[in-house]
């Protein structure tokens, strides 16, 4: 029994289920409703006759009910496919809805104009990047910020970095930038003491050898006054021995106080490094100079004694 | 060991507890008179403070004695801490692992390693930026060589990606902020990945660091602190991978990623090697009496020591994840993932 008069008395003036009150305006929550107000002509109940369009997952469908078919709820509403493109949709509407109310028409229109637009506009936004959003649970969040507290704590940065950098000093990571004697320095003290020692042994040979000379001197004139030949012959033996002997112990002692030095140059860069100046440089290489002129004149005093001694 | 030997003492502690029930003695947590009890628990605490003393005393003692004999003083209890009683990790590697060598030869970071590639940095935020995250962004500049801020715009990042392999950038580093603080940072190096999200906290800027100093331009050199993981390693390589790989020493800058118990730790400084005077007087003593000098020479008798300006900034990283490839929230494969329950445990760590 379908009386739409009825109906309206009963759900439009009193309760409707689906009316929602706002302050100006009152709204219709059925889904069926093609403008989502709530007045007599929009109300999918109290029109036996209506038409709306519906969007199922995308695509658009025509609905119609018709009063022929009021008695089977099942079959009451008649679908029809809209096509996706907007102005053919338009025309299946007119050719369906030919002979219908001209608010109807019009509703749906506007309706199909309203949903193609938000298909269109959902469509590109779901191709759009959005950002994640992620939760930041508090207890989490504090956690984290307590353990990270005690990590920098464990971490001693400050030192663990000092030891880090010193570490490649000491291995060498830098190069010559620094003057410090560190690896360098110390390899360059071993040399040095080295030297020393073989130095020593060196001025042992040299004494033994000192003792050795006149001894034979001594025996040789003992021996023999008659073969005065021999002996000077042997004299002058000994003494091309003893200058080509000198002639390299010389040169192995000019080397040597270079080197020298270059082990007391570990020892006074600090001091250099300290003054930052060039001129300091310089004088110190002077000094250096000068204290290497001065070890070398030593040497050849040792070597006019010996030869005086010859 | 700790459990059976705590299961052993709590027993004694018990037995000894009721030994003293029977002769009359009250636990303090006993006496229901709240004055007398806590004159008991005074005592209590002043008798536990007292052996303690007692305990370090002795220990003092034997130390001393030792030292006399000119014996080893009796070895130190170690301390248990978090580092040393860490769960067993076996990806855990030695830096002369054949199998990471391998693996380091054929990574995606190798070219940077043999100097084929000069790092190229781009630098931007997230689409929503503002005043705090810039500003560090500024202080990122001044750390990392040869890197560009680009403005983020509206872009998304997968056009960004695109957009520096084209002018071939090396790595992204995009800035998160959250509620204007920044608390995020995305590496993604390039062309190929990896990619790592971190957790970034407790950022402070250069500015505010007391007693700050301006970093030159020189190329700074890198200190990369504890990665001993395979997987640390590779983080530790695309921190690595952000910096020139020929440092200019002369510059005296020093950048660090320390990582300790899983929280990466950034500081940036100067530094400067000095001597200590005290030690070279006695150096000029010994040049007088050249035999002592030798026999002293042999030990280092001068102490180099490094001093520390921090540049800034200073920011704590916490890795969430690494992904194969370039950036790719959707279909990225990830690596390695941080989940809730691998925080199960305070002793477990993964870089």
């Amino acid at each position: 029994m379908q009386h739409d008069e009825v109906i309206w008395q009963v759900i439009g003036h009193k309760h409707c289920s689906y009316r929602t009150k706002t302050v100006t305006q009152n709204f219709c929550r059925n889904e069926y409703n093609v403008t989502g107000l709530c007045n007599r002509s929009s109300c999918p109940l109290a029109n036996s006759r209506y038409a709306t369009i519906k969007e199922i997952d995308g695509t658009l469908y025509l609905y119609m009910k018709s009063i022929e078919r009021a008695h089977s709820p099942k079959d009451l509403w008649e679908r029809v496919k809209l096509p996706r493109n907007y102005a053919k949709a338009l025309e299946t509407i007119d050719k369906h809805l030919a002979f219908w109310p001209r608010f109807l028409v019009h509703k749906n229109k506007q309706r199909l104009t309203k949903m193609t637009q938000y298909l269109i506009r959902m469509r590109k936004l779901a191709l759009k990047v959005k950002p994640k959003l992620m939760t930041m649970p508090a207890k989490q969040v504090q956690r984290e910020a307590r353990r990270e507290a005690k990590a920098e704590i464990a971490a001693v940065l400050d030192r663990s970095i000092e030891k880090e950098l010193l570490q490649r000093l000491k291995s060498g990571t830098y190069g010559d930038i620094y003057n410090f004697p560190m690896k360098e320095y110390e390899k360059v003290l071993d040399m040095e003491s080295m030297e020393a020692a073989d130095e020593e042994e060196e001025d042992a040979a040299e004494e033994e050898e000192e003792e050795e000379e006149p001894e034979v001197e001594y025996v040789e004139g003992y021996e023999m006054e008659d073969e005065e030949d021999e002996i000077e012959d042997i004299a002058t033996d000994l003494k091309e021995r003893y200058n080509g002997s000198s002639e390299s112990d010389s040169d192995d002692e000019e080397d040597n106080p270079r080197r020298g030095v270059g082990g007391k140059r570990g020892v006074t860069l600090p001091s250099k490094r300290e003054a930052r100046d060039a001129l300091a440089i310089k004088a110190d290489a002077a000094q250096r100079k000068k204290r290497r002129g001065h070890v070398e004149i030593e040497y050849e005093e040792e070597q006019e004694n010996q030869s005086s001694r010859m | 060991m700790g459990k059976r030997q705590r299961e052993e003492e709590a027993e004694l502690e018990r037995e000894e507890r009721e030994a003293d029930a029977h002769a009359g003695k009250f636990l303090p947590s006993q006496i229901r008179n709240k004055c007398k009890r806590s004159e008991a628990y005074a005592k209590v605490k002043l008798e536990k403070k007292k052996a303690k003393k007692q305990k370090f005393k002795q220990r003092d003692a034997a130390d001393k004695e030792a030292l006399e004999l000119g014996e080893l003083p009796p070895p130190r209890k170690i301390p248990r801490t978090i580092e040393n009683t860490r769960e067993a990790d076996e990806t855990v590697a030695e830096p002369d692992d054949e199998e990471l060598q391998a693996e380091v030869g054929a990574d995606e970071f190798s070219n940077y390693f043999k100097h084929d590639i000069t790092p190229k940095v781009l630098l931007t935020t997230s689409q929503q930026n503002s005043v705090p995250t810039r500003k560090f962004c500024q202080d990122l500049l001044a750390v990392i060589p040869n890197c560009f801020y680009y403005k983020r715009g509206t872009y998304n990042l997968k056009q960004i990606v695109k957009y520096a392999i084209n002018r071939e950038f090396t790595s992204i580093v995009v800035i998160n902020e959250n509620r204007k603080e920044p608390n995020g940072m995305l590496v993604v190096n390039l062309p190929e990945g990896p990619t790592a999200h971190f957790k970034l906290s407790s950022v402070v800027l250069g500015k505010d660091i007391k007693g700050h100093g301006r970093a030159t331009r020189h190329q700074p050199e890198l200190i990369l602190n504890n990665f001993t993981t395979r997987l640390g390693h590779r983080v530790g390589r695309m921190f690595a991978s952000l910096f020139p790989q020929d440092p200019n020493f002369r510059g005296r800058r020093a950048v660090t990623f320390h990582n300790q118990r899983d929280f990466i730790f950034f500081r940036h400084h100067r530094y400067i090697f000095e001597s200590r005077e005290i030690k070279e007087k006695k150096e000029k003593l010994h040049k007088a009496d050249p035999k002592k000098a030798k026999e002293k020479k042999k030990q280092p008798k001068e102490e180099v020591i490094t001093r520390l300006q921090e540049c800034g900034p200073r920011f704590t990283l916490k890795m969430m994840s690494l992904q194969h490839g370039t950036f790719d929230s959707k279909y990225g494969e990830y690596e390695w993932l941080h989940k809730p329950d691998m925080d199960t445990s305070r002793r477990r760590f993964f870089l």
